[in-house]
């Protein structure tokens, strides 16, 4: 197994090799290949006898993730879809796409997507699930923006990979909540202490989170909307990804964990609710659509949603139901959007408003649309297999019954919504059908003329066309080699299902009946009643709340990264200042950090405290002068003021160095002094001096605070003893702080020379190499 | 003691950086002199004044003053130097080719 999922993706590697090699053929013909081997191998796995699968492969033991690949009969129905139409995609793309694109690129995103897909539904280990889950969304995004020079490709691409990554990672929270909760990444081992996940205080957020996931990835309202955006992307990709095979995904995860959730009641409430509105929304919106693949693309929500709902209800004849329906939905939505293809190649246009009339120059296609249509309306003729999903979906929808006072309220509401969402879904097939192939040919507005496709073309839409015949005819065929143990892989019961012609006069006939009745009236009279569209928009608001929504965060992300990126150092220096003092004063008040009962102080002479007043005034008249030859001045006799306070406490190396420093700064300070400009007197408003003194102030009380606190809690003693004893037996010297410097921290000052080095370096540079910035200029 | 130079410190801090909010280069560059005399002098008082004689070594004299933070100090008041001459130098470049020291004529222009 694991070939057969990484073999799309090695063989991705070699298509830029094969399209320059071989220029001449078309490099859709080498990758053919790769699909039909794997659907081979799956359909050897098929069969009355088959057991499921299972394979470890290790990617990162120490973390328990691993390649762990398990087959059951729900990953090989989904294994068989994506192999088999991605076979015929890729044959279908080989006459739709025309060599001069770039065939190389869709080729390669389009088997990194395969890879993801088979990761997907194979996978049994939650991480490596999520992490092909991500692919899949990586490469769809691609796939839509494939005609990336076109402004809507990329819009839809964008769209839909913001809204599936948003899902995709709130499904991972809900992965590791899984595997936090059960201590195990295995789904299998998860599915065995189910009842230790439905106990878990996580479990409402493990639901939550995997229903965003699954929610979002197969267009569940109301995430709907990324959809039919993503109809930018070539047909052969809509027809693969967004009818068949990545929006069930999200059907496929609810499947998988159904044995966990079904035991809740909450999971039948929000799936067959979210899945219903679906259904509703998408069919009566589909009717709405002028572009062919818009119509399909509605249309492939609501089928979604009915397949959600049926999951949802959690009986056995729904998750049947679902199963079959998931297999006929592909083979006829494969098939309709390769339809739409074709009769857009052949005339140029996907507007049905244009279209008309086609049926006599186009007879193979429109035979083809004609099974496609009947089959997704639920037609009741024996040889479509819609018309069998569907009944069952009816009949399931009938047998709902409710033990709380929200599912009782659910049993009444489902039916009438499934038979009104099924209306709409018979209108817009007729629709899509008959507006296509039947009534008044318009020749002039059509930018081609219209003939029937090459057979290649129409290869890959005959065969599902004959698969949705097959299945409806001879539906034992796929059901006990291929259904029944998915549904037992979904339920872990044995099936004992049958799909039958005939089940007698039953409600869910009647109704199938009523909607045929109802919606062939409906259909005729379309024109009539289709104003009510301007009353009520459905999605149309959906999208505008999408755009409002990622507008809105650029503007107020814009707006509030400028109110404190104003490019003025000033700011910064007020800002990072306030942010200091208010995480500092709070810590210190937080753990009554304050003490102000200093004890053992040296005792106060009179020369100090001139020194010290001296100090004061000086630096405070910094801040007042208006004359830069006192400011400088000024500043020295404050680092005069200091060396005397180190002679008086007893340093003299320190008074030294600091005389020193002082005078020669001085000297340098009026060296530039001569070249700046004037100091001026502050036209600053009073506001602005009035926050400065503030911060100003604060942060000096705050230091004086620290100083005093912290000197009157001494935790221990100073090391310094150390260095007195030792200066002369270990060091050699008498001069205790020299002794430091050079010998027992002697790293210190060997960088210290370092700092001194680079910065008369720099001065140099800065005076000696300015040539360059004249030229620049 | 130790209070009084606290204040002092105190003070120190808070005229340097009334001193660094303002808006010409030759302010800035005396706010953080005045910074970091503060700094020197918050160091000097955590190690206790005047208790004994200088750290320097003499027969018969047990009492000395702590001789670490003075080692610190030192070892600052000489990068605080080197800061401030680059600094200085700095500003008088800048204020040269700019034709101006105010630091909101220096903002760049895309600072959207």
């Amino acid at each position: 197994m694991l070939t057969a999922v990484f073999l799309p993706l090695i063989f991705a590697l070699l298509i830029p090799l094969l399209s320059k090699w071989k220029d001449k053929i078309h490099t859709g013909w080498f990758v053919l290949i790769v699909p039909f081997t794997v659907f081979v191998y799956l359909v050897t796995k098929t069969g009355k006898d088959f057991a499921p699968i299972r394979e470890t492969y290790q990617w990162i033991p120490s973390l328990n993730i691993n390649f762990d690949f398990y087959l059951d009969g729900l990953g090989l129905l989904f294994g068989l879809l994506i192999s088999g139409i991605g076979t015929l995609v890729v044959l279908y793309s080989i006459f739709y796409l025309h060599k001069s694109e770039q065939l190389a690129h869709f080729y390669v995103y389009l088997l990194m997507f395969m890879t993801a897909m088979f990761g997907v539904v194979f996978s049994d280990n939650v991480y490596v699930l999520y992490t092909f889950w991500e692919l899949t969304s990586l490469s769809s995004f691609l796939l839509i923006g494939f005609w990336n020079h076109r402004k809507g490709s990329r819009y839809g691409a964008l769209k839909s990979m913001l809204i599936t990554v948003f899902g995709g990672l709130s499904l991972l929270g809900g992965l590791i909540l899984l595997h936090l909760v059960t201590g195990t990444t295995s789904i299998q081992a998860m599915i065995e202490q189910k009842e230790v996940i439905i106990q878990s205080p996580y479990f409402g957020w493990i639901l939550a989170f995997v229903f965003l996931g699954a929610f979002t990835k197969s267009a569940q309202f109301p995430f709907h909307i990324w959809l039919p955006d993503a109809m930018e992307a070539p047909t052969p990709v809509s027809a693969y990804l967004h009818s068949a095979t990545m929006v069930k995904a999200g059907i496929f995860l609810i499947a998988r964990f159904l044995p966990i959730f079904v035991l809740s009641e909450w999971f039948m409430i929000v799936t067959s609710t979210v899945g219903i509105v679906t259904l509703c929304i998408g069919s009566y919106m589909a009717v709405r659509q002028t572009d062919l693949k818009g119509i399909l693309a509605y249309s492939t929500i609501s089928q979604l949603g009915m397949i959600m709902a049926m999951l949802g209800y959690g009986t056995s004849t729904a998750i049947f139901a679902a199963v079959f329906h998931i297999l006929n939905h592909a083979t006829f939505k494969g098939s309709l959007f390769m339809v739409a293809g074709i009769v857009d190649h052949e005339t140029g246009t996907r507007d049905i408003r244009k279209l008309g009339g086609l049926m006599t120059l186009m007879p193979i296609t429109a035979t083809l649309a004609l099974f496609g249509t009947f089959s997704m309306a639920g037609v009741p003729l024996p040889f479509l297999n819609g018309f069998y999903s569907k009944e069952m979906f009816f009949q399931a929808s009938l047998d709902l019954s409710g033990t709380s006072s929200i599912t009782e309220v659910l049993a009444i509401v489902i039916p009438i919504l499934a038979v009104v969402g099924s209306i709409f879904t018979f209108v817009y097939s007729m629709y899509l059908f008959f507006g296509t192939f039947r009534g008044e040919y318009k020749e002039q507005e059509l930018p081609k003329k219209p003939h029937e496709a090459p057979i290649g073309m129409l290869i890959s839409p005959i065969i599902l066309i004959t698969g949705v015949v097959v299945i409806g005819l001879y539906a034992q065929l796929v059901n006990e080699p291929l259904l029944a143990h998915t549904y037992e892989a979904i339920t872990g019961e044995i099936s004992n299902k049958t799909i039958s012609y005939w089940h007698g006069f039953i409600p869910a006939f009647q109704l199938s009946l009523l909607v045929v009745g109802v919606g062939t009236v409906l259909a005729m009279t379309r024109k009539r009643w289709s104003s009510i569209y301007n009353v009520l928009p459905g999605s149309l608001s959906l999208n505008r709340v999408y755009d409002w929504l990622v507008d809105r965060t650029e503007k107020y992300s814009m707006k509030i990264t400028n109110t404190y990126m104003t490019g003025s150092l000033k700011t910064y220096a007020q800002l990072l200042l306030s942010a200091i003092f208010i995480i500092s004063a709070a810590i210190l008040f937080l753990t009554n950090g304050i003490n102000l009962e200093a004890t053992d102080l040296a005792p106060i002479t009179i020369a100090e405290l001139l020194i010290v007043g001296m100090m004061a005034f000086a630096a405070i008249a910094t801040v007042f002068t208006n004359s830069r030859i006192a400011a400088i001045l000024i500043l020295g006799v404050v680092g005069y003021g200091l060396s005397i306070l180190f002679v008086l406490y007893r340093a003299p190396d320190l008074a030294l160095t600091q005389l020193i420093v002082e005078t020669v700064t001085v000297a340098l300070f009026l060296l530039a002094f001569m070249h700046l400009p004037e100091l001026r007197k502050r036209t600053e408003p009073l506001r602005t001096r009035a926050l400065n003194a503030t911060i100003a102030i604060s942060f000096g009380a705050l230091m004086t605070i620290v100083a005093i606190s912290s000197f009157a809690s001494k935790w221990f003693e100073p090391i310094s003893q150390y260095f007195l004893e030792t200066s002369k037996s270990l060091g050699g010297g008498k001069n205790v702080v020299n002794v430091i410097l050079v010998d027992m921290r002697g790293l210190d000052t060997l960088f210290e020379i370092a700092v001194l080095a680079l910065a008369a370096l720099g001065i140099y540079g800065m005076i000696k190499l300015r040539g360059n910035s004249k030229e620049a200029k | 003691m130790e209070i009084v130079t606290s204040i002092l410190a105190g003070i120190l801090f808070t005229t340097g950086i009334y001193n660094l909010l303002q808006k010409q280069l030759l302010r800035i560059i005396i706010g953080t002199s005045l910074i970091s005399h503060g700094a020197h002098l918050f160091i000097l008082t955590m190690g206790e004044l005047k208790r004994g004689n200088p750290p320097i070594l003499v027969e018969g004299v047990t009492n000395y003053v702590d001789p670490l933070p003075q080692a610190l100090i030192l070892t600052s008041i000489v990068i605080s130097f080197g800061v401030t001459s680059f600094l200085l130098v700095l500003a008088y470049r800048a204020s040269q080719t700019n034709q101006t020291d105010n630091m909101d004529e220096l903002r760049g222009n895309e600072h959207e």
